[in-house]
Order: structure tokens, then sequence, then C-alpha cells
């Protein structure tokens, strides 16, 4: 019998525009992207330039610290474009696709064989290494490290997520493959995070992926008891010195097809989520595809206009509807923006369209309603007062406001003490949600783990 | 709405920044966004979606979950003020007589005190906060009806001045303001807030006290070891006794707790740790005897008192007390027995609840500190499985 963990902390947000468990028709799209941004803390090098042609598997850009490191174009066809932000900081490299994929194809031959060095190799070349994310710091990994495990969640609790176990119905073979291929890079074990819901699933149990390493944890609980960094909390915690690297579901399967087929595909199940869309459903895409294929997909109600998110609503990243769907992303979100002045909000009594967590609102009273939430902050920023508030969203045992003032404050030493090799932006994203004093928490966690990194590494 | 939202619209340019009134800009904004909700929406990366509570909404729960201490206390005023010359009054007189007391304490308190905060606000470019709007509520509650208003605004300068803004403001302070007021009063001008006159309005100058009638508040009674004048129990927790305008309802401010503690505002952990600190002083203070006091069932002091409304309002202000789970059961159940301590062994001041509080406010960021470090020798001591 699997191991279940009972997480009593979190909180479920219930928003309209759950995706319904269909696959949507999406045309081909044209252009795709590729954007240095999605990779924390990444100095790119760039390789290409405007006109050359790219094969699938083709390198964009490398890392400038790492350059074995290298960052590869999902779809084979021509870059038409560099984009360039402040300080020619690079934003995007653009490919303009063509109708048919040529793919690099890379040997993996007999690799089960293969030692882990030969393995990683395969991985670093192939383009896929950005795949593994390690905890401390969220940063991706590096390929000298061996790690004391490797952490895989397999259910994404966060709101209009997407739900493994009827994405990866057709693609099980390749998770197995996956796995596999992970069980050979640590040394510890293959930890998988499943929720209880999965507890019958046909994917997600040992006797299908019969791996000698292979460790499931079924986790009960509301968000994030899906978020990776909880997982590893409960299961295997990271001490001072220990390396955890995480990789998403959908990249675990990507590898196998890689181990499968010598190829990068980078196809991969995505939801088009939210009030504002008009059927949200999943669909299956190219890592980097751009949002306009949805165009017609998306409500435009008043002039508030919408927010488009790559990522969930709670971590993800705001794109333009010219945008490109995030490298770890698989989640596309529009909700109303929010521009628009309440009058007397926080005094109506009832205010039955905003959602709180505090029964200082009665949203309690119908637990099952689906909210309609925008991106207002309803309210003004101001100092830490309420206490006890973050506790309750963060089912790890860690302090977050005295986390957070320790970073505020720039204290190191108290960092580390509180647990910031623990924990990255997604799993403090609901301790910003309830927050009363509207506090931007997770920006405040990434700078405190930047800072953390600058002093380590120098 | 949109004709508000005009008026507000034409008066921005002059009260921003560089405007004719620029130098109110602080004020301006306090009032804009007490109307309106501000339009400011989330940034590009982050949470996109937010709570819908903020600090005015909790704010004005605790100050929804005060009205029935403040109108119990309106009726007490004039209750107790016809008891004491003896003449029979009806329940509309009561409660005007009590509400014509009460109304220029809280509009001093508020007046004073949100002046200083719009003030030094402005003078830091901040938004105002809206801490006040509770404690300018609590401070006329714990004070004596007939403490002079020009005290009562000194108070509230050296709370806000002193308790707060020189810390930074809300959130930053170490001690809870009210308290602090209600300390300078204590300790500046004793014989406002002290004695067995100064609690019934209109009782130290009177020429035409009943006969018979002390005003001696339960507190003094029972310091005095004369249990045996103690007031009806039932009286007591009524609240039908003399005593600071909004402490002496024990129901009353039960139902402020159980707002309270239904939004999840207040810290019910603290209210129940310090009604057991009471209990557990309280009984050993039975077991050992001597006094009629010492002997007092230790139940009847959370009935006396400031003890109920220092419990329910003050000990588990959110910016002083604990912040930490572990340590705010620590916290309560200090302050519980502190203040029992001091009503029993300190002759000087028969209310121990008030000095309670603060030394606890002093000490709960050490609390909160062994707290903490015993969860990071917890993760110190943690092993990694390989």
């Amino acid at each position: 019998m699997l191991k279940v963990i009972k997480l009593k902390k979190g909180l479920d947000i219930k928003l309209k525009g759950e995706p319904e468990k269909i696959f949507g028709a999406a045309e081909k799209p044209l252009k795709y992207a590729l954007k240095p941004t999605d990779f924390v803390g990444l100095t790119p090098k760039l390789v290409v330039q405007e006109g050359d042609k790219v094969k699938v598997g083709s390198p964009l850009f490398l890392d400038k610290n790492k350059p074995e490191i290298k960052f590869v174009s999902p779809v084979s066809g021509t870059i038409s474009s560099v984009n360039r932000g402040e300080k020619r900081k690079l934003l995007s490299v653009v490919i303009t696709s063509d109708a048919v994929e040529d793919y690099i194809k890379h040997d993996v031959g007999d690799w089960e064989k293969m030692t882990r060095e030969q393995i990683i190799n395969i991985i670093l070349e192939s383009g896929t290494f950005p795949f593994f994310i390690q905890r401390p710091y969220g940063i991706i990994a590096n390929p000298n490290d061996i790690p004391k495990a490797v952490f895989v969640s397999c259910f994404d609790s966060s709101p209009l997520a997407v739900d493994y176990d009827f994405a990866m119905q057709y693609d099980a073979e390749y998770l197995k493959k996956g796995i596999k291929v992970l069980s050979k890079l640590t040394n510890g074990n293959v930890n998988l995070g499943i929720s209880k819901k999965m507890l019958n699933s046909k994917i997600f149990n040992t006797e299908f992926l019969d791996e000698k390493n292979l460790v499931i944890t079924a986790f009960a609980g509301k968000h994030p008891s899906g978020n990776v960094g909880v997982q590893i909390n409960c299961v295997n915690p990271i001490n001072k010195g220990d390396i955890v690297w995480t990789i998403k579901l959908q990249h675990a399967v990507m590898l196998g097809k890689l181990f499968e087929k010598g190829i990068y595909d980078a196809s991969k199940v995505v939801v088009l989520a939210g009030s504002r869309v008009e059927r949200p459903c999943y669909f299956r895409l190219l890592a980097g595809a751009p949002v306009s294929i949805f165009s017609n997909q998306i409500k435009k109600e008043d002039e508030k206009g919408n927010r488009i998110i790559s990522g969930n609503v709670l971590s993800g990243s705001q794109i333009s509807e010219d945008g490109f769907l995030g490298f770890y992303d698989d989640q596309i979100c529009v909700i109303p923006e929010g521009n628009y002045n309440e009058l007397f909000g926080w005094a109506k009594p009832l205010r039955m369209k905003k959602f709180s967590m505090s029964h200082s609102y009665f949203s309690w009273i119908m637990p099952d309603k689906k909210y309609d939430l925008d991106t207002n902050y309803n309210g003004s920023v101001r100092a830490f007062v309420i206490n006890g508030q973050y506790e309750k969203v963060l089912p790890m045992n860690i302090y977050p406001v005295f986390l957070l003032k320790a970073i505020l404050a720039g204290d190191i030493d108290k960092m580390e003490q509180l647990g910031i090799y623990e924990v990255i932006e997604e799993d403090f994203a609901l301790c910003e949600f309830v927050c009363t004093s509207k506090i931007d928490v997770q920006k405040i966690l990434r700078d405190g783990i930047d800072l953390m990194i600058k002093e380590m590494t120098s | 709405m949109g004709l508000i939202k005009e008026i507000f619209e034409k008066m921005k340019p002059t009260f921003s920044k560089g405007g004719k009134l620029g130098m109110l800009s602080s004020t301006f904004e306090a009032f804009e966004s007490f109307v309106f909700v501000p339009d400011a929406v989330a940034k590009s990366k982050g949470s996109h979606i937010h709570d819908s509570i903020d600090l005015k909404r909790t704010m004005s729960v605790v100050i929804i979950a005060l009205m029935p201490a403040m109108l119990f206390g309106m009726w007490n005023t004039g209750y107790q003020h016809f008891l004491s010359v003896g003449k029979d009054a009806g329940f509309v007189d009561m409660f005007f007589y009590g509400f014509l007391k009460v109304l220029p304490l809280i509009a001093v308190s508020y007046a004073v005190g949100l002046a200083i905060e719009f003030a030094s606000a402005q003078i830091r470019g901040h938004e105002v906060n809206e801490g006040y709007l509770v404690t300018g509520m609590i401070i006329p509650l714990i004070m004596p009806v007939d403490v002079p208003l020009w005290i009562l605004a000194l108070s509230v300068i050296f709370a806000v001045i002193i308790g707060k803004e020189i810390f930074g403001g809300t959130g930053m302070n170490i001690w809870n303001p009210a308290l602090l007021s209600r300390a300078f009063v204590f300790f500046a001008y004793p014989s406002k807030i002290s004695g067995d006159k100064i609690w019934i309005a209109g009782l130290e100058n009177a020429q035409n006290v009943a006969d018979g009638f002390s005003g001696a508040t339960p507190l003094s009674y029972a310091a005095a070891n004369e249990i045996d004048k103690l007031p009806d129990t039932v009286d007591m927790f009524l609240g039908i006794i003399p005593g600071c305008i909004g402490e002496t309802s024990t129901l009353a401010i039960l139902l402020g707790a159980a707002i309270l503690i239904f939004t999840g505002i207040a810290s019910w952990k603290i209210m129940l740790s310090t009604v057991a600190g009471a209990l557990f002083a309280g009984f050993l203070a039975n077991m050992f005897g001597g006094t009629p006091y010492l002997e007092m069932p230790a139940w009847q002091h959370l009935i006396m008192g400031g003890f109920a409304f220092g419990a329910v309002f003050m000990a588990t202000d959110p910016v002083t007390s604990s912040q930490t789970e572990t340590g705010k059961w620590i916290y309560g159940f200090l302050i519980g027995i502190v203040a029992i301590i001091i009503r029993l062994f300190n002759p000087g001041f028969p209310e121990g609840m008030m000095m309670a509080i603060l030394l606890m406010n002093t000490f709960a960021p050490l609390i909160d500190h062994c707290v903490i470090q015993s969860n990071v020798k917890k993760r110190l001591k943690r092993k990694s499985i390989l």
C-alpha cells in the first residue's frame, strides 16, 4: 500500500472556466518562440541570427556560464526575429516554422547500458537539460552535480490545472521510459508524488512504472499539495548542502521520447482555461507555441480587457496577445483585468462576486461556488500587520513571515536557518494571494534567493 | 458612482505632488481609497488574483466587534450615574446620558489620533494606515468616563507618537498603543484613573450622592479584601458595575469575541490561553489561600475589571502579540498569570491586565525567538534520506 500523506494546510481557489476533458483542435501555428526569460537567473549567449535555418533540436542560445547547457529550437524553420529589451537583454528568439519538421537525430543506441555520464551528455546535447530544475534556488541544475534524489509531481493542484491522469493516457509508455532515465541520474530515489484521487490510476503505480529506486507517495490535501517543493519537504527535505533535481511530468515524458526515438519532441498537453475563454479545454501543442492561435477563443467582453497568463493564476507570467507559451508551463489562463474602482468595496457586507479565505466575507457559505476573479489587488499595500495568515496556506514547517523579514533585512544566516533552501516562489504563491497587506511575497522571496545565490557563489 | 468618481478625478491634480495642495497628498489618497478600492492590478509576475480581504475590512470587523461593548458602556454610564444620585430613569435616558458622555471621548480620540496619523503619513510620504481606526475606538473604552478631554488628548498623542510612529507606524510597534495611552494616564495623572470616585460620571464632584453609594469597582473591593461586598456574579457578568466604559460587560465582550473568532481576525489561541493562565494563577492562589481575596474563586477574576476586554481586544493585537502559533499559547498564558499576580499581590494597583499585556508585548519577540530557534534546530537535526 502506498504511503498517503495528509496535508491539512492549503487553499483551493475555485475559478470559473475549468477545462473540459476533451482535446480541442488548434490551427498549426506559424511562429514559435524560446524565451530566455523563462529560465531563472540565466545569462544567455545567442548562437543564431535572423535568417538562420534551424532544425528541431538546433541550439538557439547557450548558458554563458555553462555553455554545455543548450537551449534548442522546438521546431524546424527560419529564425524570424531576435527580440531584445533594455540594455540589449535577450527576450526571445522567434522561429517561423516549416511545414514539415526536420529533426536532429541523437544516437541513443543501447542507452540502458550507458554510464550516467554518457546519459547526461545525450541530455545536454539534445537540449533537454534545462528540464532539470534544482532545489535549492529553483534554477537550472548543474550537470556536474549528482542529486540526492529526483522529484516529479504527478498532479497539479493549482486552479484550472491540467489533470495528468487524463492528459497522460496516450504517453504512458514514454513516461515509463522517462522515469527509467531519471532513475539513472541519481544515487538516491526517484520520487513521484500523486494525489489521493490517483491511487487507482493505471499509469501512476509501481507495477506499471516498475523501477528499483522508484518511490511513489500519495498526497491528500488542498493546493499547494501538488507543488513539488511541498512534496520534497514531506518526503526527503532539503538540508544545507543537499541538491535535489525536479522535473515537470511532461518533461519526463519528453525525456522518454528522446531516449525512445532519439529526437527532441517538444509536444505537450496544454490547457486553455479561465473565465474569459469561450470553451476551456485541452490542446496538444509544441513548447513555445503562440497564444495568438487562440484569439478567437478569448472573450472580449468589456473595455477592462483580459489578462493572459502563461502558467497558473497564482505564480504564472503575464503574456501579451501575441505572446508565447512559457518553457515550463502547460497552462494558459485568461482572466479579466481588474483595473476599476469599486465604490466602498471593503465596506460591502456581502461582495458575493469576490472570494476570500477569511470569514469576514461570506464566501465560506458556498464552498463549491466558482468565482470569476480578476487581477485587482482588492486593497492597498501595507506593512505586515496580520499574523498567522500565511501559515494557514503553507503546509511546510517553515515560518514564512520570519523568512520574508530575514530576506528584507538581507540576513543570509537567518534566511538559511529559516529554510530558504526548501522553497521557491510557487510555494509561497498562496501566501501572496491571502495577504491582507497585499505584499508581493513571491518577488521578495526571489530577491532573497538571488541574494543567496550571489553569496554562495562569491 | 460616476459623479463621485468625477469629483475625485477633478480634485486629484490639486492634491498630487506638485499641485497646489500637494502637501495633503497622503490625506487625499486616504480618502480616495476609503471611498474607492484602488484600481491597482497584479504585477506581470506573481499572483494574478488576490483575496478580497484588506486591512480596511479587517479593521472594520474589529470595530463591529467592539460595538456591543461600546453600546453597553454608554448605557451603563447612564445607569451608574442615575444610580449614584439615587434617581429613577428610563432606558432611553440612561443610554442618552451615557451617549453624550462617551461621544466626546471618542471624537477627541479619533480627531487627535487621526490628525497625527495623517501628518506622519504625509511626512514619510506613505499612505495612511488603518491601524488607528481600532486604537481610536479602544482608547475611550478603557478610560474612566470622567477623564478630562485634554488628558485623553495628551495620552493619545503619547500613544501614537511614542508608541507607534517612532517605530515606523502600524505594523512596526512593540506595545499596544491603546494600552500605552492608558498607562500614560495612569502614571502621569494617577488621580484621574484610580480610586473609588472616578468610575462614575459626575461622582467626583457630586453633591447629591445617594446614601450608602460608594462607586468602588469590584476590583477595589477585592483588593481591600472585602469580598462580601462584591456585586452579584450575574451583575458582574452582565457588566452592571462601575469601571472603565467598555470593560464592564463580559457578555458584550464575549459577543465581540465571537465575531473576532468566527471571522478569524483575532487569535482564539491567545484568548483561550489568557483565560487558562488566569485560572491557573487563580487556582494556585485558592490552594494556598490566606486572605479572602486569595480565596476568592479563580473564575471570578474573569468577569471583574478589564480582564475580558484585555484578553479579547488587546492581547490579540496581531502586531504586538506573539507571531508564532506556539508562541501565542505561551504569550497568552503568561498574560493571564501575570495579570492575576498583579491583582493579588500589588497593593498599589488593583487592575493587572494593562501591565500584564504591556509586559508580555515586550517579551513577545523573545517568545517568538525561542519558538523559531526550536524550528531552526529541528531543521538542522533532520536526517537526509539518500
